[in-house]
């Protein structure tokens, strides 16, 4: 199969093209999981990006996304395949005065197949991304199920037989670390750990996303934001938090930080009450009030 | 199959790929005296994260290997992250990985580039001093190359440890104490916020943070440094071992420093969420009963008395209680703030729990446990001031303090409490009172005690553990890893 990148910097250009700065750790990881053609096992802190990276990687080598969203009880049906058994009696009363085996070699057919997710980007004709998204929050069994579609990238059906991938999809697992994934599906992946971006590239995502926010503006912002990550919070601000926040100030018309705006907005970083009271204390903003 | 390629095809030339067979070992110039071929560096490499608790199957090393023929060798930074996405399985394991990588795949050899240079022209910034001066212009930059620049001539100038032997030999290496210690770079933080001429507006309350966090980074660079220095004169498979700083989870509860106290505190959300699920999923195999025939047949009757779907009993049983009773004196507070916290975070598996805090005398501090969430950092300062655990010397006394929880505090115990005691059980040679915990021991449903001393020291000195461990079960909780064990075992669900 071919190539979908030619080297490191390829994956860094095309990606940013699509609107996503990779730092050098998420470019590398891409391109080896193209060349070794393995899974990507995506964690990190919720809001860095790690499902926007699929979705990246998709528009980038013009593949479809296909996504299987797991929750707790996603089960075979919801991820790999079902029988429309609904539309299979149909087509048996509609065949009133056929044999059996005529009737039992119809139903069970590519037509009466309901093809999901993973059967679906096995299925893909043109090349597709599988997106496997918060794989920690599904059960310890659809783990075992992934296994033959991750290293072989094949599915069986009892009635069909053995459907293996035209093209073998680009693949990326994401997980919040909710629960420990068994060793052998971690295994079959590379890992990578998105952690928050070095400053200078948060300055740039921001500015990126967020296109009317200067430089001066979006430098002190993620100082800022990073003084906030450094202390001890129950929710540290993600990549996320800092876009809002600089849309909200853009919004307010703040082209400078001062306490007045920081205090007013920090409700946009931080989603709990204590985090916002201790990002306050350290940031002194209280004793900024009792001076005024 | 499909397209999926084996190790045996050669790889397509991607872009700077540099070396000139297919993994073979040409390729890195750096080999610096011993490490031998490049696959042989790979082996060694992977067998000391191993040393370090890394799984690393075969598989993955025939996946960095992999990696290491796609990737150009030139980049070294491209490549480590490479070799990191191959072999490691977790996102802990990063810090120790990137230690053994310096190690195995160091920057370069012997003195930088830039260093020699300089010393050739006489104008080599070898003393206190000047590298003083050349910290100080680097973190007033914030630069990270010109960091690392000054680390690296601090070590060249400053580091170096003659053993008996002579230089070159075995004994001899080099020091990062002995560099930090003659330049003492935390002195160096207000000529710096000097220097940097203060940032305008409201971030500027941030500079003493951010110097201060590139101080940190500065004493990580020269530790690197050194270790890489090491790794020349020495072998390198035994500077691997020794040189990396264990993982937080394997650290000892006992001899962590502040800076892995404050690793430690950031583990305890993680770690509570992983616990609550291996705990959920004891609850649930329990759960799986046996087949209740009543409910069963009435079930059937739907399907024409085919059982279909058989009901089970389940067993619906309430939730139990948790009783924690720590020892905060001085030597193992450290445990019991962790333990504290943990067992806090996992407050919503249990119906309910009690924490106690004793020295000499102990007294409750749910409260302050509960109402602690503001700061975790201060939790032991903070029970030590509102609670009246010593109220009349500053040492521990086991007998005592157990004996004065039976008397105040024995009502809430019952048959569903699992009480765990923390402490090293090291009484001062006091009277240990086995009574008072024979008294406990029966009252609970479950007793346990959670010692972070080495099993071999229990019985040493003062130390009247084995005297404890006959009359409840005691475990030795010396690092994260064992607690979390421990934890997820034995507690009831």
């Amino acid at each position: 199969m071919s190539e979908r990148f030619a080297s490191v910097e390829d994956v860094t250009e095309r990606l940013a093209e699509r609107g996503y700065l990779a730092s050098p750790s998420v470019a590398t990881t891409v391109f080896l999981a193209d060349r070794l053609d393995k899974p990507l096992l995506v964690e990190g802190p919720a809001g860095v990006g790690k499902t926007e990276l699929a979705r990246a990687v998709a528009q980038a080598t013009g593949a479809d996304l296909v996504r299987l969203q797991c929750y707790e009880g996603v089960d075979e049906a919801r991820a790999l395949y079902e029988w429309n058994h609904a539309k299979q009696l149909l087509r048996i009363t509609a065949g009133r005065g056929e044999t059996w085996d005529e009737t039992r070699d119809d139903i069970f057919t590519d037509e009466f197949l309901l093809a999901r997710p993973l059967l679906q980007a096995i299925r893909s004709e043109l090349p597709s991304t599988l997106l496997i998204d918060e794989v920690d929050k599904a059960d310890l069994e659809i783990e075992g199920l992934l296994l033959e579609v991750l290293s072989d990238y094949a599915i069986t059906v009892p009635e069909l037989g053995t459907l293996t991938a035209r093209h073998a999809p680009f693949t990326v697992l994401t997980s919040n670390a909710t629960r420990e994934l068994s060793e052998a599906l971690r295994r079959r992946c590379l890992f990578l750990h998105i952690d928050f971006p070095e400053p200078d590239l948060e300055e740039r995502i921001v500015r990126s996303r967020v296109p009317g926010v200067d430089d001066a503006l979006s430098a002190s912002l993620v100082r800022v934001v990073n003084a906030l990550r450094r202390i001890d919070l129950r929710k540290a601000p993600s990549v996320s938090e800092s876009i809002d926040w600089a849309r909200t100030l853009l919004a307010l018309g703040a082209d400078t930080l001062d306490e007045a705006v920081v205090g007013e907005t920090l409700g946009v970083l931080l989603k709990h009450t204590d985090d916002i009271s201790r990002a306050r204390q350290h940031l002194q903003l209280d004793e900024a009030d009792v001076r005024r | 199959m499909n397209g999926r390629r084996g190790l045996d095809t050669p790889s397509p030339s991607g872009s700077g790929y540099s070396t000139s067979g297919g993994g073979g070992g040409s390729g890195y110039s750096t080999s610096g005296g011993g490490g031998g071929s490049l696959p042989a560096r790979l082996v060694a490499m992977v067998e000391a994260l191993r040393g370090h608790d890394l799984v690393v199957g075969t598989s993955e090393t025939v996946d960095a290997a992999r990696v290491m023929e796609v990737l150009s060798l030139a980049d070294r930074d491209l490549l480590r992250e490479g070799l990191a996405a191959a072999l490691i399985r977790r996102t802990g394991h990063r810090r120790v990985f990137d230690a053994v990588f310096d190690v195995y795949f160091p920057a370069g050899v012997g003195a930088r580039e830039a260093d020699r240079e300089a010393a050739g022209e006489g104008q080599a910034a070898d003393s206190v001093e000047a590298l003083r001066d050349a910290l100080v212009d680097a973190l007033a930059r914030g630069s990270d190359e010109a960091l690392e620049q000054v680390a690296a001539s601090a070590v060249d100038a400053l580091a170096q440890v003659q053993g008996g032997d002579g230089p070159g030999m075995a004994g001899s290496g080099w020091s990062a104490r002995q560099t930090l210690e003659q330049l003492r770079p935390q002195t160096m933080i207000v000529r710096a916020l000097a220097a940097r001429g203060s940032s305008e507006g409201f971030v500027e309350r941030l500079d003493r943070d951010e110097v201060r966090r590139d101080v940190e980074r500065f004493r990580a660079l020269v530790q690197t440094e050194a270790t890489r220095r090491t790794a020349e004169v020495r072998d390198r498979d035994r500077v691997a071992k020794y040189a990396v700083r264990p993982d937080a989870e394997q650290v000892e509860f006992l001899a962590a420093n502040r800076q892995q106290v404050l690793e430690l505190r950031r583990t305890v959300q993680p770690l509570a969420r992983r616990l609550a699920t291996r705990l959920s999923a004891r609850r649930r195999r329990r759960n799986r009963g046996q087949v209740d025939i009543r409910r069963t047949l009435r079930r059937s009757m739907s399907y024409g008395g085919v059982p279909l779907k058989p009901a089970y009993q389940h067993r619906r049983k309430a939730r139990p209680e948790l009783v924690l009773l720590c020892d905060v004196s001085g030597s193992v507070a450290g445990f019991a703030g962790f333990t504290m916290l943990l067992v806090q975070a996992l407050r919503d598996q249990f119906s309910k729990v009690r924490v106690f805090a004793f020295v000499n005398h102990t007294d409750e501090v749910t409260e302050l446990v509960t109402s602690g969430e503001a700061d975790p950092g201060a939790l032991v300062e903070r029970v030590m001031a509102h609670a009246n655990v010593a109220p009349w010397h500053p040492s521990s006394d086991y007998g005592r303090s157990l004996r004065s929880f039976v008397s105040r505090y024995g009502a809430s115990l019952g048959p569903r409490t699992s009480v765990l005691i923390l402490g090293d059980a090291r009484t001062n040679h006091l009277d240990p009172d086995l009574d008072a915990l024979r008294d406990i021991s029966a009252l609970a449903h479950r007793t346990f005690w959670l010692n972070p001393e080495h099993e071999s020291r229990w019985g040493l000195g003062d130390s009247v553990a084995p005297a404890y461990a006959q009359i409840v079960d005691m475990h030795e909780c010396r690092t994260v890893d064992q607690l979390s064990g421990v934890v997820s075992r034995l507690l009831p669900v």
